[in-house]
């Protein structure tokens, strides 16, 4: 981790939500969350629907007031310091518009004059491919174009925190790509992105940590192989097998997920394979894959299972 | 100011483009001074009606731009996201306040020389001189300044439906107990006080004064348009929300 020299100051981490509660009333939308992301890092917010994610990103932009704890952008109060903070920040919300008539040509270039040292605007219009609608209105765009063209929008800046809510939200596989690299460009010049996602392949592919959120709480966070969890072997089956058996000659418990699969708590080291490969070919069972460690999906649903069963 | 000019551009622009603010802001008023200067709805104190209803119709033209059309485009603006986009930009609240004001402005000096260009064309006669245009022009400037204030104020706090009725129900509440094109004289006494305190009111007065006797308009209209146009545009960029 590197600090960030911003004036006079020297600031550690990008952003910084520390015992963050927000309430609506009586309804609690985040509770107690505390989380960083440091500058050339991309981290994840995951979590089902009502999850407070996007509660937890309109109150680090500064939509909204803390009700308990604080937030921080380059080190620095997002509602005491908007002009600061929002010069540095690059934000792609949910439900953020342009103006009907305009088109992404000319919506860029007067969000450009915003800053004081904009991203050249048709490098950015190439970039995004939205050379072949620049001139097109707002309103005449695919959901994709729209979506790329907020996306150039809070690029313009040359932001040093990029927060993207739901980046790839309409956007077709070939955009995805492209919104994919941008992530991964920015980051390689330093640039701090938080991103929300109900995508796990496109956070599985992208992020540097994750942070899981349920009920308004973070219940995980952590990089891919940490959230993973301890070493195990998960077996899929070509037909069900007795797990008894393998148990004993293991030396561990080994379970049943679904009738097509075991789990096992033990490292995949290459003597249990070859245990695991003879047993089942000794009873005649095919063995379609074999894997050292849960997917993020996998992971991600049982951790949000137990927070929902501990509520 | 790189920022505000871009931004007060846009404004223009997008504001010209509107077909909708279009006759809102031009058509009707056009209507409205070849209607009630051709038509006996109410008796003027003036000997050709056009001399009373064209200074009323100019201010009517400035409430109609600053104050409805302002707010409204606003209010959608807020439910298409568009100020929440703004937001998490460094324009900020002043100058995107600010810069709505002047596209305002420039708007309305287009539609005030239609309105003239129409009245001159009816016969208006308006008394007065250089320093009659002057003292009109600060006074529209004012009143525009207060009307835009008020219309902010009601597109940052309200929903856009709620905002449209709101806007247009205090448009109508305006042109009617200010002495716009019906006569402050002929309401009764209770409304004709709080019509002088009305920017629509002063605004009325004042230009009615300066076109109609070729008299200044009165201490009392000058303050209270002041205040309207100080306090208005101040409470609306403190409550203004970008959500």
């Amino acid at each position: 981790m590197s600090g960030e020299p911003i004036g006079s100051r020297v600031v550690s981490h990008a952003v910084e939500v520390t015992g963050l509660d927000v309430s609506f009333g009586e309804l609690v939308a985040v509770s107690d969350a505390t989380l960083r992301v440091d500058y050339g890092e991309v981290v994840t917010l995951l979590g089902p629907n009502g999850a407070g994610k996007t509660t937890l990103v309109e109150t680090l932009l500064g939509f909204r007031e803390p009700t308990a704890g604080t937030v921080r952008l380059h080190g620095r109060d997002p509602r005491r310091f908007h002009a600061e903070v929002t010069a540095r920040t690059g934000a792609l919300l949910q439900r953020g518009g342009v103006w009907f008539p305009m088109t992404p040509r000319q919506v860029l270039r007067l969000t450009a004059s915003y800053y004081d040292a904009p991203r050249d605007t048709e490098e950015l219009l190439a970039v995004l491919d939205l050379a072949r609608c620049a001139a097109t209105p707002w309103r005449r765009l695919s959901g994709g174009e729209q979506q790329r063209t907020l996306l150039a929008l809070a690029l313009v800046g040359r932001p040093r925190v990029l927060v993207l809510d739901e980046p790839t939200t309409g956007v077709d596989a070939e955009g995805r790509q492209v919104v994919r690299g941008l992530i991964s460009d920015e980051r390689d010049r330093g640039c701090a992105l938080l991103v929300t996602t109900h995508e796990l392949g496109e956070a599985e592919r992208m992020s540097d940590r994750l942070i899981v959120m349920s009920h308004g709480r973070v219940i995980a966070q952590g990089t891919l192989d940490e959230l993973a969890g301890e070493p195990e072997m998960i077996v899929d089956l070509g037909a069900p097998v007795d797990p008894v058996g393998l148990s004993a000659l293991l030396g561990a418990p080994v379970t049943l997920d679904g009738p097509l699969r075991l789990r096992c708590a033990v490292a995949a080291t290459p003597e249990r394979v070859g245990m695991v490969t003879s047993h089942l070919a000794t009873h005649g069972v095919e063995m379609i894959a074999l894997r050292t460690r849960a997917t993020l999906e996998e992971r991600y649903l049982d951790l949000v299972a137990e927070s929902r069963a501990t509520r | 100011m790189k920022a505000w000019w871009a931004q007060t551009l846009a404004e223009v622009t997008m504001t010209l483009r509107r077909g909708e603010t279009l006759l809102l802001t031009v058509a009707i008023p056009v209507i409205l001074l070849i209607f009630f200067s051709s038509v006996r709805v109410t008796s003027t104190p003036t000997v050709h009606r056009v001399d009373f209803v064209t200074p009323g119709i100019l201010a009517l033209s400035v409430m109609s731009t600053s104050l409805v059309a302002l707010s409204i485009a606003t209010c959608f603006e807020r439910s298409y996201g568009v100020l929440r986009r703004l937001h998490v930009t460094p324009l900020g609240r002043r100058r995107l306040v600010a810069a709505k004001m002047a596209g305002v402005g420039v708007t309305e000096i287009l539609q005030v020389l239609i309105v003239v260009g129409v009245g001159l064309a009816l016969g208006w006669n308006p008394h007065g001189g250089a320093r009659t245009a002057v003292d009109a022009a600060a006074i529209l400037a004012l009143a525009s300044a207060g009307f835009a204030g008020i219309g902010l104020a009601l597109a940052g706090r309200l929903r856009a439906e709620v905002n449209l009725a709101a806007a247009n129900g205090l448009y109508l509440i305006l042109l009617l107990f200010s002495g716009l094109v019906i006569p402050a004289t002929s309401l009764p006494a209770p409304i004709q006080r709080v019509a002088t305190a009305l920017p629509s009111g002063a605004l009325a007065e004042g230009l009615h004064r300066l076109f109609g006797q070729g008299r200044a308009p009165t201490g009392g209209d000058w303050i209270c348009l002041a205040a309207w146009a100080l306090a208005a545009p101040l409470v609306a960029a403190r409550t203004f929300s970008f959500d």
